[in-house]
């Protein structure tokens, strides 16, 4: 019985605390940089396309809902033809941002996708396509390593050694 | 000929008044609850939402008026319309100033009691007219909770009876111009109080609708405004036992003279209207066996012990 008054008293006093409630169109909340929403293609720092069409994406994805087509321009670089991801099957889990070698495919902290028209969560390359970099600056997968296609010579990468001269002998 | 105009202002004024603020109350209760939650509760109809009453009053005026084809229709209909009249019957004698009441009848507290207790059958009819094995418990439930708590409703009014010697709803305030009866008849005012919550049927003694176990208990299988019926009949009911309480323990409409009476009244009235929200707010619901036995086992022994204190106090003062 005495119990159940301290409760009355407790409950009454919340009347002077704050609310917690967030006015949600008005006032956003705050979603950390790793939230996992919309996805989005980035471009690196020269703002060529990071995507190398290595198919991992679309492989790692559960619910196959990325679907891409790889080519190669004339210097032999692989990008996707086209690229596509249907919102209306992603279920957000981000195992395409952890399969992906070039940190081209990323998830980004937004939510707001409502469409009337399903046919419109369907995004092509273009709709995925951003001008930045996403959440890795200064990140490019052919300057690190990997074939000459035109960013840089055989052994020029940051971490790469010159090639070796296999017709002398000397160290 | 003008008394009789005075006599007829005053009903529809009581009619309508009570009946605006049983609807303003479904306003008020989710409010407050927010407010208790920590939540901020409707705020997008109109300035501080308050034309959310309107919208859900016009949401359930066209709502579907559905009668399943499986229920006994007669009682069906007639079983909501029970808690409606009995209660507003039942403001009848509520003395809201000098003046203002529409009937000073003699017997006004016992004629409470009868009209408050008719009001149970809405919901055993209500749960046996549905032919549905949820409503079937809630009304089994409502009758459970009728014969436990109505034993010491009655009993805990007497020690007021007893104090002023008469049943007269403007002679109990009166005689509180000394003192209000809350502090000599603190005991009874406790248990009123919990007799007042289980006869409204609002939380933590809703066992018959229970919406968590039973969906809505009796009233599962009504829509429209037959639902709303018992919705306003639910505020009605709070509304009348805040009145009581405030006119039997708390003076009714005395008070210092620079607010008017009604004021006063009116007041006190929405204290405890607040205080009926802030219950549903923060207890949990008993199981009905629970409410039985704190009802026979410690309530009734309570009150009957104030009968008889309160009797042998007033027979050796005479």
């Amino acid at each position: 019985m005495l119990s159940n008054v301290r409760t009355l008293w407790m409950v009454f006093l919340k009347m002077f605390k704050k609310k917690v409630t967030i006015q949600y169109p008005e006032k956003k909340a705050y979603l950390p940089p790793r939230w996992r929403g919309r996805i989005i293609l980035s471009r690196d720092p020269d703002h060529n396309e990071r995507c190398v069409a290595c198919y991992l994406c679309a492989a790692a994805c559960p619910v196959d809902c990325i679907s891409l087509q790889a080519t190669e321009d004339e210097n032999g670089r692989r990008y996707p033809e086209f690229f596509r991801i249907n919102f209306s099957r992603c279920i957000f889990c981000g195992l395409c941002e952890d399969a992906c070698p070039t940190y081209a495919i990323q998830l980004t902290p937004d939510f707001e996708m409502g469409e009337y028209n399903r046919q419109n969560l369907v995004y092509e390359k273009e709709d995925l396509l951003i001008d930045g970099m996403g959440k890795y600056h200064g990140y490019s997968f052919y300057q690190q390593a990997g074939v000459a296609v035109g960013v840089k010579p055989k052994g020029g990468g940051e971490k790469e050694d010159p090639p070796v001269d296999v017709r002398t002998l000397l160290p | 000929m003008n008394e009789i105009w005075m006599q007829i202002l005053v009903i529809v004024g009581v009619l309508l008044g009570t009946v605006t603020i049983a609807a303003g109350l479904i306003y008020v209760e989710r409010k407050m609850l927010a407010v208790w939650q920590q939540r901020s509760g409707p705020n997008r109809v109109g300035p501080f939402g308050i034309f959310q009453v309107l919208a859900d009053m016009v949401k359930i005026f066209f709502k579907e008026d559905w009668i399943p084809p499986f229920v006994d229709k007669k009682i069906f209909i007639i079983a909501p319309t029970i808690i409606m009249l009995s209660i507003l019957m039942s403001f009848a004698i509520v003395p809201f100033a000098p003046g203002i009441v529409i009937a000073d009848l003699n017997i006004g507290l016992l004629f409470f009691l009868a009209m408050s207790s008719l009001g149970a059958y809405t919901i055993v009819l209500a749960g046996w007219a549905s032919n549905n094995k949820y409503s079937l418990l809630g009304g089994m439930r409502g009758a459970a909770q009728l014969i436990s708590y109505e034993v010491f409703m009655g009993l805990s009014l007497m020690g007021v009876v007893i104090q002023v010697g008469s049943f007269n709803m403007t002679d109990i305030v009166n005689a509180q111009k000394g003192m209000w009866f809350v502090v000599p008849q603190f005991v009874g005012f406790v248990t009123f109080l919990i007799a007042g919550i289980a006869e409204t049927h609002r939380l933590p003694f809703d066992l018959p609708e229970s919406e968590s176990e039973l969906i809505a208990g009796f009233h599962s299988e009504y829509s429209g405004m037959k639902f709303g019926m018992f919705f306003v009949g639910e505020y009605l009911g709070i509304t009348l036992v805040s009145c009581m309480i405030t006119i039997l323990f708390f003076g009714g409409w005395l008070g210092p003279s620079f607010l008017p009476p009604i004021v006063w009244f009116l007041i006190k009235m929405f204290a405890f209207i607040l205080f009926f929200i802030l219950l549903r707010a923060s207890l949990a619901r008993p199981r009905y066996d629970q409410l039985m036995g704190f009802g026979w086992k410690l309530l009734l022994p309570l009150t009957l012990l104030n009968v008889l204190i309160t009797g042998a106090v007033v027979l050796s003062n005479a």
